[in-house]
């Protein structure tokens, strides 16, 4: 490493002592720094402007945000001031080279975002209007902030290619272990339980504990990065799910009769019998709230903090037994034998949509972590992608040879699909895009017929309960590489998982606040203004916004006759009126042009079967 | 075969030794921090119901005066010290930290009407019900030494109030005129009246220095400028106007307390319509004193209670009272804005915090951050029902919330009338009137 010339080592002494006479004493640390601006510098003696150095930075930051988010970001937008004097220079007489603050891509900062720019509100007092707009450039500041700030994020995502022809899917597991590092591969193993056969499986929020329960009542939880077990008991009665709850020392499991929960030592906590003949279970980690899918049909919310049952839910569907959660917005996905999924929220006591997805009973159905994709499998051997963003369309459909019994989604968007004894593994293009189903990105042959499927949170793994025990996969690029301290720590301490209970269960959401946007809380909400803008003008009997009707003001020296004021009256009516005229005309125009491009053939050619587009 | 697992090294995450600070590394990507309003929004429900709980604003009580406090009066310099004069013609001064009498002065007989301190803070100045002006030097007398004014000025008439310039050695009185004194001479240099009525109080403006206020108890609020002899224009109200107060930061904007419940900020170069009409009291307002920041102001009630305001809500923010309280006469805002007196007439000083649940004393860096943080959310989500309605509620005595009932009840008749008499008569022949300018009757010139 090169170290900067000392400063002040060849100034004679005899002339340092004279500046340091003139000075006022420095504390030690400051002298380094000075004798290097009096002394040694060949640049311009220590003026105001060399002092202002770093104000002028600043002020450089000033006119990017005003300047918004540049366009083209990788292009730096220099400040004339930095390109033509010397008095820009640095103390050692260097250039900065990378002068300002660092550019943002914009689509970082376009994940930051959150307000919609595009959507328009009702007019507003100018003083509200101003608040938006400070609000909004406030918005802008810190998202450009928070982009900057992924710099500084440690790890980067893992990635799995293929040398030019090779296809990632014939890549087996005992290659990719014999590739990766030692801890890596350590990741990757099997265990034989072949005696308390299918297993379903669990992974804790931060991803660090496994808990598994076997059809034949076997359950246990273990550290799975140091292989520590935690718990080994058999229920001694068939066991259909198993759950984390918040923590990883609370385990629910949904047994043949009834819902019991356990915890990290084996031991049964509570037995809830108003929860029965459970087949599926999710716990919703932010609401505290664990949901059940019953034989009888009920979709019933416990709420664990307090030991409630929030709401039961008759789904009038018959046996439910495909369950999944979304983890944007809560909303709990239920698939049907009739094939179609339905939407529930505890705040009501019906579905908030029902989409039909396959002819035939739906078997599996998975939401993946930004909340955009479901991917369900049906009797009918379909894979689908539908997309949740309010239209509820299908994006992609794959038929697959034998139909997929279980799907999941990976924090970075892999979908997951287990067919019998075999694992199939497709990737997307980026994060958030959905799964391409044209080719698989990884295959894997299990021991027995795949019972239960989840990809580890923050580690690139994929752990598969079968016939046969418990197979945990290596799945490169699977996984969050950055985990955020706050929310789900891997490697927190006890202490640290104390503190955090603790927040989590101040801050827990009320179940009614779920809904499909839940970001519908911080919005404007235009109904009820309206509605009250409407009841205040019945009981005031007039319009206290209302725009005065013109009244011409009366003018000097005779030419205030009625005939001017009604001419003038007139006139303006007219003008008001021809605006009126042209906005609608216009907004005529629009729509007209819109549907226009709607009707729109596709080809040059208008096809019969034009008439099946949507 | 290109091949990279995701792979951590533990000690990056781990701290090394158990007296280092754990790591906590930090990803702010909206992905992985779901429910961000929600979660949020139930935040800013703790955070507002905890400044409920937290919120017990009243300090300490000064006792001390035999009499009704009438008047109060800051120390310009001295955070610490208050001075307060009583309606048997005492006046006190207050160490507010030791919350002591630290002095005491028999001022006048007969009532103490007004008590202002020159704003070098080395004396005060006293008016009485015994027709005289009496400056006071600050410090007590020395060892052996009486206590006695500097000077006494003997006036004809009574004088009820007494403020004194921001910058000069200047100060003025009123009564039956308003006064305007040099400090070294024992004759008014000028004498301005309009109108022949009592003034009640008379108030320098803190930044144009040259211009009063005064309003008297033939309905009107006068404005004067010191610079010519004669007053500049007058406001004339429905009602009596007890006091007013400038704000210190909007040279141009004064508040009115008034007879009729209300207080009426306006904008002194358009007088025929009130900027503002702050209207919770449920009797005659006494007193108004504005924060230093000029956002608020605080005003005394012969409600038993004091109420503050900012200066651009028609409704108040907080009212405090307490059972022992009466006719709140006088109210002060000091100078750092973070406490406010009130002198009533059971012979009490009270001190009270400007901010209910404020936290006295030093606060951590992390205390600081949480505030500042709840502080926001608080203010993101205020218009959310159940959070409005848990920030606006407040305990009253029941007399006080009887009569808000019944104020109200009586208000919604008056509407109600109006409303019927507009839709019954020709369209146009019977004009709105607005709330605010419903209660200016002229305006003078």
């Amino acid at each position: 490493m090169e170290t900067a010339p000392k400063p002040g080592r060849d100034v004679p002494p005899k002339k340092d002592k004279l500046q340091t006479k003139k000075k006022k004493p420095r504390r030690y640390w400051e002298e380094e720094t000075v004798p290097t601006a009096a002394g040694a510098s060949p640049g311009p003696p220590p003026n105001k402007k060399n002092r202002e150095l770093r104000p002028q930075g600043a002020k450089s930051t000033h006119i990017l945000k005003k300047s918004r988010i540049s366009k083209k970001p990788q292009v730096q937008k220099k400040p004339r001031e930095w390109k033509n004097s010397e008095s820009q220079r640095s103390l050692s007489g260097a250039q900065d080279p990378f002068p300002g603050p660092a550019p943002v891509p914009v689509e970082v900062v376009q994940k930051f975002c959150r307000i919609d720019k595009s959507r328009k509100l009702p007019q507003s007092k100018a003083k509200a209007r101003s608040r938006l707009e400070v609000a909004e450039a406030e918005e802008e500041e810190t998202s450009i902030k928070a982009a900057r700030s992924e710099l500084l994020l440690a790890e980067e995502p893992g990635f799995l290619e293929g040398e030019d022809g090779e296809d990632t899917a014939k890549i087996c597991q005992a290659d990719i272990v014999e590739a990766v590092d030692i801890a890596s591969a350590a990741k990757h193993f099997d265990l034989n339980l072949r005696q308390f056969g299918p297993y379903r499986l669990n992974y804790s929020r931060t991803g660090r504990h496994l808990a598994f329960g076997g059809r034949r009542g076997h359950v246990a939880a273990l550290d799975w990065v140091t292989k520590k077990l935690m718990c080994e008991i058999n229920v001694m009665e068939a066991v259909r799910d198993i759950r984390f709850l918040h923590s990883e020392a609370l385990l629910a499991v949904a047994q043949n009769r009834w819902l019991h929960i356990y915890d990290n030592q084996g031991i049964e906590l509570h037995c809830i019998r108003r929860c029965d003949r459970v087949t599926r279970l999710e716990f919703l980690p932010f609401h505290f709230l664990l949901a059940t899918a019953s034989e009888t049909g009920f979709l019933t919310y416990l709420d664990v903090s307090v030991g409630k049952i929030v709401a039961a839910l008759n789904a009038r569907a018959g046996r439910l037994d495909v369950m999944s959660q979304n983890p944007y917005n809560a909303v709990i996905h239920l698939g049907h034998s009739n094939g179609t999924v339905s939407l529930w929220s505890p705040a009501m006591k019906e579905p908030l949509a029902k989409i039909l997805c396959h002819r035939g009973g739906v078997r599996a159905v998975a939401v993946d972590s930004t909340g955009t994709h479901m991917a369900t499998s049906g009797l009918d051997h379909q894979l689908k992608v539908f997309d949740l963003r309010g239209t509820f369309q299908p994006l992609s459909t794959r038929t697959l040879p034998h139909g997929a019994g279980h799907l999941a989604f990976s924090q970075r968007g892999l979908l997951v699909a287990g067919m019998g004894d075999v694992v199939n593994i497709w990737a997307g293009q980026g994060k958030a895009s959905p799964p391409s189903l044209e080719q698989p990105y990884l295959t894997h042959r299990l021991s027995g017929p795949v019972h239960g499927l989840q990809f580890c949170p923050f580690e690139d793994v994929l752990g598969v309960g079968h016939s046969g025990g418990i197979t945990s996969m290596l799945v490169p690029g699977a996984a969050e590489p950055n985990f955020d301290g706050l929310e789900s720590n891997p490697y927190r301490s006890r202490k640290q998982r104390q503190e955090w209970e603790v927040k989590a269960l101040l801050e827990k959401v009320p179940a009614e606040l779920i809904c499909l946007d839940p970001r519908a809380l911080a919005e404007v909400d235009v109904i009820s203004l309206e509605q009250r803008k409407k009841e205040q003008i019945e009981r005031l009997g007039y319009d206290p916004e209302a725009k005065a009707p013109f009244q011409p003001k009366p003018k000097q020296k005779g030419r205030s006759s009625t005939a001017s004021l009604v001419k003038r009256k007139r006139k303006v009516m007219d003008e008001e009126h021809r605006d009126k005229v042209r906005q609608s005309l216009e907004q005529q125009q629009e729509l007209q042009q819109q549907k226009e491009a709607k009707t729109k053939p596709t080809g040059a050619w208008p096809s019969a079967l034009d008439r099946f587009v949507r | 075969m290109k091949v990279k697992m995701l792979s951590r090294n533990p000690d990056n995450y781990v701290r090394e030794t158990k007296f280092d600070l754990q790591r906590v590394p930090r990803n702010y990507d909206p992905a992985l921090h779901p429910f961000e309003v929600p979660r949020e929004y139930v935040r800013a429900l703790n955070a507002t119901k905890l400044e409920r709980v937290f919120a017990k604003p009243f300090l300490a009580s000064l006792d001390g005066h035999r009499d009704g406090v009438n008047c109060l009066a800051k120390h310009p310099k001295n955070l610490a010290t208050v001075l307060s004069g009583a309606c048997d013609g005492e006046v006190r001064i207050w160490n507010l930290t030791q919350r002591k009498c630290i002095r005491t002065i028999q001022a006048h007989e007969g009532f103490v009407r007004g008590i202002c301190t020159r704003f070098c803070g080395t004396s005060f100045f006293t008016v009485g019900d015994d027709k005289t002006v009496k400056q006071w030097k600050m410090d007590g007398p020395g060892y052996g030494e009486e206590e006695e004014p500097l000077h006494t000025i003997l006036g004809k008439t009574v004088y009820t109030g007494i403020d004194h310039h921001w910058k000069e050695a200047v100060f003025a009185t009123c009564g039956q005129q308003v006064d305007i004194w040099d400090e070294q001479r024992t004759n008014p240099i000028c004498s301005m009246t309009w109108g022949f009525d009592s003034i009640s109080s008379v108030k320098f403006n803190p930044i144009e220095t040259f211009l009063l206020g005064s309003c008297a108890s033939d309905r009107n609020i006068v404005l004067y400028d010191m610079r010519q002899a004669t007053p500049l224009k007058k406001v004339i109200l429905d009602m009596r106007t007890n006091t007013i107060c400038w704000n210190p930061m909007e040279a141009f904007i004064f508040t009115a307390a008034n007879e009729d419940y209300n207080l009426y900020t306006f904008d002194m170069r358009a007088l025929d319509t009130p900027v503002m009409v702050h209207m919770d009291h449920v009797s005659a307002v006494l007193d108004v004193d504005y924060s230093p920041t000029g956002k608020e102001f605080v005003s005394a009630s012969f409600d038993k209670s004091i109420r503050i305001f900012p200066i651009d809500k028609s409704r108040s923010r907080e009212v405090y009272h307490t059972k022992r309280m009466q006719h709140v006469i006088c109210v002060k805002w000091t100078s750092d804005s973070k406490y406010i007196m009130c002198g009533s007439d059971e012979m009490n000083i009270r001190l009270w915090k400007a901010n209910a649940s404020e936290k006295l004393g030093v606060l951590t860096s992390r205390e600081k951050a949480a505030k500042d943080y709840n502080q926001k959310l608080k203010e993101k989500f205020q218009h959310h029902p159940h959070i409005k309605r848990i920030a606006r509620h407040r305990h009253l005595p029941k007399s006080i919330y009887s009569q808000i009932q019944e104020q109200r009840i009586m208000k919604e008749a008056r509407r109600r009338k109006e409303m019927n008499r507009i839709k019954h008569s020709k369209p146009g022949s019977v004009p709105v009137v607005s709330e605010k300018k419903k209660h200016v009757v002229a305006v003078v010139k």
